[in-house]
């Protein structure tokens, strides 16, 4: 399973042809205290940079992009009782949307581990 | 990092406490032209600390003034009746312009016994405030910047157990009492007031002075340094209102739902700026007027537009999430008609209509030592 990033700090998580989304532990600590996540609906597509879900915290609100073209089979409902799960464990059980994805060689244009580490620092 | 795409050279102005800030790990932020802490360890946690315990504030970014002279130069420009404010007390006031919108809103108070007033404004408007005070006042009185003075807030229901065993007086006050106090050779101008809704001290400091305070303070387990973040999300459940969002020049107290801010004699003698209008409007009543509300879900933030019926009825002009509360909450400016306690109506969220309902305010109690 091979993990991405995207400079708007989502990370992509790759098994088969589906992928897993969710923002980093960084985001989610610059965004501090998150209060409320609207996830979108299951069978909705997405092109890559389209709004995906919007991420409310206590200060304000972010939108979260889709990082990759999709069709999404999943959402994490959850984080719909439980929102500060994303703070809690950002690349875990904090993730957003697992998406089907239409086209895998976008996820060559997204960041690797070492390459999102530079982007923050 | 983003482009503000200008380049801006004026220089951000510290506290007599920045460096006690960035020693604690604040996230600071600009506001108001000052480098000020956003948060310490996160503003839910703040929040509820202050909530439950005890908050320390720097608020040093605020205008203080000390007036003397004819007070009736300067009460022309407030709400306040000066000639009932006593030796020790504070109220809170308004500044108008000439047609009854709102410059300010500010604290004035007697902490210097006969020797005049001493007087708190907002950061953002404290020049054009006191280039108005001293205007208005010129060769019949004298408006004093204080600006070697740091200025903290204590606020929660442990502030007056913590600041007490620093100085046993100030157990002693009620709420929107002041003085001037020694603690330890360090003269303190204290009131019982704030901007939470809990109990607590506004403490003005020497600036040479105001970190080993701060330290003396923060060294009671019970305090804890809060942020900009949380001082937001208290002050909003407390129905308190914020300064160029939730009032400006463009709203008069009627509107804002305070006129119990302009005291009853000014409103007899109709001697304060823009009188004639806002008493007008006031017995008229206003087209809109202020609201809190409450909703579920995503919080509305400021400019969100509220609809009822397809028609567009208001708007937001303060909104967040209330850690006390557990939910949104906010306040906003609506058509008089739907200004009534449990109206539902509609707030446009990213082009979606989303359920809230006018709610009492303050949201969470006030908890204010009386006595």
């Amino acid at each position: 399973m091979s993990v991405k990033f995207t400079k708007d700090h989502e990370w992509v998580k790759v098994d088969g042809d589906e992928a897993t989304v969710g923002i980093t532990a960084y985001a989610a600590d610059q965004l501090g205290d998150v209060v409320f996540v609207e996830l979108p609906d299951v069978g909705k597509s997405f092109e890559p940079g389209d709004e995906m879900a919007v991420v409310e915290s206590v200060k304000a609100a972010s939108e979260v992009y889709a990082p990759v073209s999709g069709e999404v089979v999943a959402v994490n409902d959850v984080l719909e009782g439980e929102p500060q799960k994303v703070n809690e464990s950002a690349d875990g059980d904090g993730w957003f949307v697992k998406l089907k994805l239409s086209d895998k060689s976008q996820l060559d244009g997204l960041m690797d581990e070492a390459a999102y580490k530079a982007h923050i620092s | 990092m983003p482009d503000t795409g200008t380049n801006d050279m004026t220089e951000i102005l510290q506290t007599p406490l920045h460096d006690l800030h960035v020693e604690l790990g604040a996230k600071m932020t600009p506001f108001a032209g000052y480098d000020m802490p956003l948060q310490y360890e996160g503003i839910m946690a703040e929040h509820n600390h202050t909530r439950q315990s005890a908050g320390l504030f720097d608020v040093s970014h605020m205008g203080q003034a000390h007036y003397t002279g004819d007070e009736a130069a300067l009460e022309k420009l407030i709400t306040a009746d000066l000639a009932a404010l006593k030796p020790g007390e504070q109220k809170y006031t308004l500044l108008l312009n000439d047609e009854g919108g709102i410059r300010d809103d500010l604290m004035v108070s007697r902490p210097f016994g006969e020797d005049g007033l001493y007087i708190v404004v907002n950061a953002a408007t404290k020049a054009a405030d006191f280039a108005h005070m001293a205007s208005n006042t010129a060769g019949v009185g004298e408006l004093r910047i204080i600006e070697d003075r740091a200025l903290i807030a204590l606020q929660g229901p442990a502030a007056a157990d913590v600041f007490g065993a620093l100085l046993p007086a100030a157990a002693e006050m009620v709420f929107m009492q002041c003085g001037v106090f020694d603690l330890e050779g360090v003269e303190l101008y204290v009131s019982r007031s704030g901007y939470t809704g809990e109990d607590g001290y506004e403490i003005s400091i020497p600036a040479a002075n105001a970190e080993a305070v701060a330290r003396k303070i923060l060294g009671d387990d019970r305090a804890k340094p809060i942020g900009l973040g949380a001082r937001d999300s208290l002050r909003l459940e407390a129905g308190l209102c914020l300064y160029g969002h939730d009032m400006d020049e463009n709203r008069t107290p009627v509107e804002a739902t305070l006129m119990w801010a302009i005291a009853k004699p000014r409103r007899e003698r109709l001697d304060f700026p823009g009188a004639a209008r806002v008493m007008q409007m006031f017995a008229d009543k206003p087209a809109r007027k202020r609201i809190g509300f409450t909703m579920s879900g995503a919080p509305a933030r400021e400019g969100a537009e509220i609809v009822k019926d397809g028609k567009t009825i208001g708007v937001v002009t303060s909104g967040g999430f209330g850690p006390t509360i557990g939910g949104p909450v906010g306040m906003a400016y609506v058509d008089l008609e739907y200004a009534v306690a449990d109206t539902e109506f509609e707030i446009l969220l990213r082009g979606k209509a989303r359920p809230a309902k006018v709610t009492k305010m303050p949201f969470v109690e006030h908890r204010f030592y009386r006595g």
